[in-house]
């Protein structure tokens, strides 16, 4: 194949601040400087990271020429070349493209304006296409955009289009599935060392599986969609370190909230981040794609997670095609590690209005709520509604305080939430605890109201209000009304916060 | 400098004679130009003030509604440069506040939906800012430029963030940095050029001040204040904006073919 770089002929990867945010690349190691935009970090957080370390300096080994990052490796591979550096522009082929009914719909209009109106995708088997953002609304052009997508699906014969048509009751679809994300890693579409892209920029959850996810808008998707490729930028990557025993009270929420709380939303732009050590590999796919899904909100490219048993297990009985996992070589260069001794970590919150706005969760302790909400790609899979059942089962099944909100990502979800029974309850059900402690009955799996949407979406802040929420972002307006106060969080932590009315740390409960 | 009709129209004028050389996926044509041609088209214009409406070319098929216009004054700027009035936002200027979530289900290839994101550009800024980036009753911007801080379009990929503010007549955002996915669907659209500087521009002009953009010098001048800054070389990204956005650079190196 025709291939082109754009990079410069004076040097493979050329580093100026647009690329690196503000750390500079090169062999003579410069420390990762902070952004301006920092905000102020809580003192009393106990420091549980190790000094940041430079750049390692190359070795004078041959092998160290050769030595990739699995990002690079996976982007390597993907462009057919031997080896790559972060910096390179190289044009990727996609294994598949993801689409939903908010951005499938321009993607499409790209598409056929570009390629012509009769023209064909690239390959009917690699467009997986999911609505979900919204559903369940009475909102016109909301239906008429999914109705666009089962055009489009019915005209390129699409195999994967998880349909929705009577919005009235979602188990008459059996298609239907729900949030995009955690449908892809459902229905088995994540593999390792895979090229994963999808119009909406959670799609960096799937690299859980350990493969390239990440998100683009819909131009470049509606490139992908009729050329299979698209041109991407090698990125750098961050490596994350945690080891230590997790505590009880701690979820991969708290972790990846720590970790961009110390980097800022700005400290992983352009690049990727990795996530190993004895911490990640004790963590379950679910909790893998909990730390994957909110590297966007560092501004990371792409996050990754090595592919280990616990992923071959999950994917044992999902999908059928081969796949070939592929891990960072040991001589591999890192722009930055940072090590973390999770055994000291304690529940973390992003208060309103920045995910990077972190404090710990006792030191909220007087913030007044009115809702809780448990939904979404980053808190709303089967993991995260157990975890909260447990909490209600541990608390003595108090009730809780405020409207508790439970919307679970999918239909698979939804049904585990119903028939799975919580460890310690004696077979209890989650629905069945959170209807004892009074939660709202769990809605119709969708993205709901993390990013608002629509006026009549369920449990919508139409309102200012305080809301503690499992979701991922918390910027002004983000679930609704632009003095909403959200306050980001783990599903043990929404839990506990439902049940007093403040925000609570959960070891009030847990312990 | 008290705000001109004649310098409005120079800011609109501006605006349109850059879309010549700006990147474009319209599919107007495999051509990088955003302008329609002049015999296909009868532009009709209302001189742009920030009391009246600009009407727009009606055509069916999707036409960026600012290369659709010809200002009947002179251009007195060159193609490589922008001259407007500037609205300054801080750091971390997220998507959902360029464009609300509820507003997404408006589809940009549509070209009323496009008119109509325009419309909403900016709206979610809170009410701390007290100057609106679109007055009421008003769908287009009297701010051709939007100068923001750092992490500038941070949050979501939708790609209605850059073609809200295009819509809504922004030609050029300057940022200290920016978020990679809005930084990449403003160049892989062509709405707005997305320019850096080094300086905290965003601490050093305020909405409403004269600003001319010089991009083959690399320079910034803000009128009001006397000032002039650095602008950040574009990057990796100017051979695709050059080219006129990802699928004519594509065209261009032999990823896909020539026609469509």
């Amino acid at each position: 194949m025709a291939s082109s770089t754009i990079a410069s002929p004076s040097a493979s990867f050329i580093p100026t601040k647009k690329e690196l945010g503000r750390s500079a690349f090169s062999p003579a190691s410069s420390p990762f400087s902070v952004p301006k935009c920092r905000k102020s970090i809580s003192k009393k957080i106990v420091s549980v990271m190790a000094p940041q370390q430079s750049e390692r300096k190359p070795a004078a080994t041959g092998s160290v020429k050769t030595a990739m990052t699995m990002t690079e490796k996976i982007l390597a591979r993907a462009s057919e070349k031997t080896h790559l550096s972060p910096g390179e522009n190289v044009w990727v082929d996609v294994d598949i493209l993801m689409t939903h009914d908010v951005c499938g719909p321009g993607s499409i209009g790209i598409f056929k304006k570009e390629f012509g109106q009769n023209a064909k995708v690239w390959d009917r088997e690699k467009i997986v296409i999911i609505p979900d953002h919204y559903i369940f609304t009475n909102d016109e052009r909301a239906n008429r955009n999914v109705d666009i997508l089962r055009d489009f699906c019915a005209e390129q014969n699409i195999k994967y289009f998880y349909d929705i048509q009577d919005r009235g009751n979602f188990k008459a679809n059996p298609d239907y599935k729900g949030v995009c994300h955690i449908a892809l890693a459902q229905e088995g579409h994540c593999r390792p060392g895979e090229v994963l892209l999808g119009t909406d920029s959670h799609t960096c959850t799937a690299g859980a599986f350990g493969q390239f996810a990440t998100g683009i808008g819909n131009t470049d998707a509606g490139f992908v969609m009729g050329a299979g490729k698209l041109l991407l930028k090698v990125p750098p990557t961050l490596r994350f370190v945690m080891d230590g025993e997790m505590p009880d009270y701690i979820l991969a929420k708290d972790l990846i909230l720590q970790i961009i709380g110390e980097i800022s939303v700005a400290g992983a732009t352009y690049k990727s981040m990795e996530f190993v050590g004895s911490t990640v590999e004790s963590l379950n796919m679910e909790e893998r794609m909990t730390l994957c899904n909110m590297v966007v909100e560092a501004g990371g490219k792409n996050g990754v997670v090595p592919a280990d048993s616990t992923t071959f297990k999950y994917l044992e009985d999902k999908t059928s095609l081969p796949y070939e996992p592929v891990y960072s070589d040991q001589q591999a260069r890192f722009l930055s590690e940072y090590r973390f001794d999770i055994s000291k970590l304690e529940p973390i919150v992003a208060k309103p209005h920045s995910p990077d706005n972190r404090a710990l969760a006792r030191e909220c302790k007087d913030v007044k709520i009115d809702r809780v909400y448990i939904g979404s790609c980053t808190g709303g899979k089967t993991e995260d509604f157990m975890a909260a059942a447990k909490l209600f089962v541990a608390s003595g099944y108090k009730k809780v305080k405020v409207p508790t909100f439970l919307v679970p990502a999918t239909q698979k979800v939804w049904m585990d939430v119903y028939s799975l029974p919580v460890p310690g309850s004696g077979g209890k059900t989650c629905s069945q605890i959170f209807e004892e402690v009074g939660c709202d009955t769990p809605a119709s799996p969708s993205c709901g109201a993390c990013l608002g949407g629509p006026k009549d979406t369920y449990a919508r802040m139409n309102e200012p209000k305080v809301c503690v929420s499992t979701t991922n972002r918390n910027f002004p307006g983000r679930m609704g009304h632009k003095e909403g106060e959200i306050y980001l969080a783990s599903p043990y932590t929404a839990a506990a916060s439902a049940l007093t009315g403040y925000v609570t740390d959960p070891r009030d409960f847990l312990q | 400098m008290a705000v001109s009709y004649s310098s409005l129209l120079s800011t609109f004028s501006a605006a349109a004679a850059f879309s010549e050389t700006k990147p474009s996926i319209g599919p107007v044509s495999s051509q990088a130009v955003r302008f329609p041609s002049i015999s296909s088209v009868r532009p009709f214009i209302v001189p742009f003030t920030s009391n009246s409406p600009v009407v727009r070319n009606q055509r069916a098929s999707f036409v960026a509604p600012r290369a659709a216009a010809e200002s009947p004054s002179s251009a007195t700027t060159s193609p490589t440069s922008f001259h407007g009035l500037c609205y300054v936002v801080g750091d971390n200027i997220d998507t959902d506040q360029i464009i609300p979530a509820e507003y997404l289900t408006l589809v940009p290839s549509n070209p009323a939906e496009y008119e109509k994101l325009g419309s909403y550009a900016l709206i979610g800024l809170p009410a701390s800012y007290e100057k609106r980036f679109i007055e009421p009753n008003q769908t287009k911007t009297k701010y051709s430029i939007v100068i923001g801080g750092e992490n500038f379009g941070c949050g979501s990929s939708r790609e209605h963030a850059p073609v809200a503010l295009g819509a809504a007549g922004v030609a050029a955002v300057v940022a200290q940095s920016y978020a990679r996915i809005f930084f990449r669907n403003s160049v892989a659209t062509g709405e707005v050029y997305p320019l850096e500087t080094e300086v905290r521009v965003c601490e050093e002009c305020r909405t409403g001040d004269v600003i001319t953009i010089e991009l083959g010098e690399s320079r910034l001048i803000n009128h009001t204040t006397g000032k002039e800054y650095k602008l950040q070389p574009i990057g990796d990204a100017g051979p695709v904006i050059e080219a006129g956005g990802i699928f004519a650079y594509a065209r261009k190196t032999g990823m896909i073919p020539q026609s469509a």
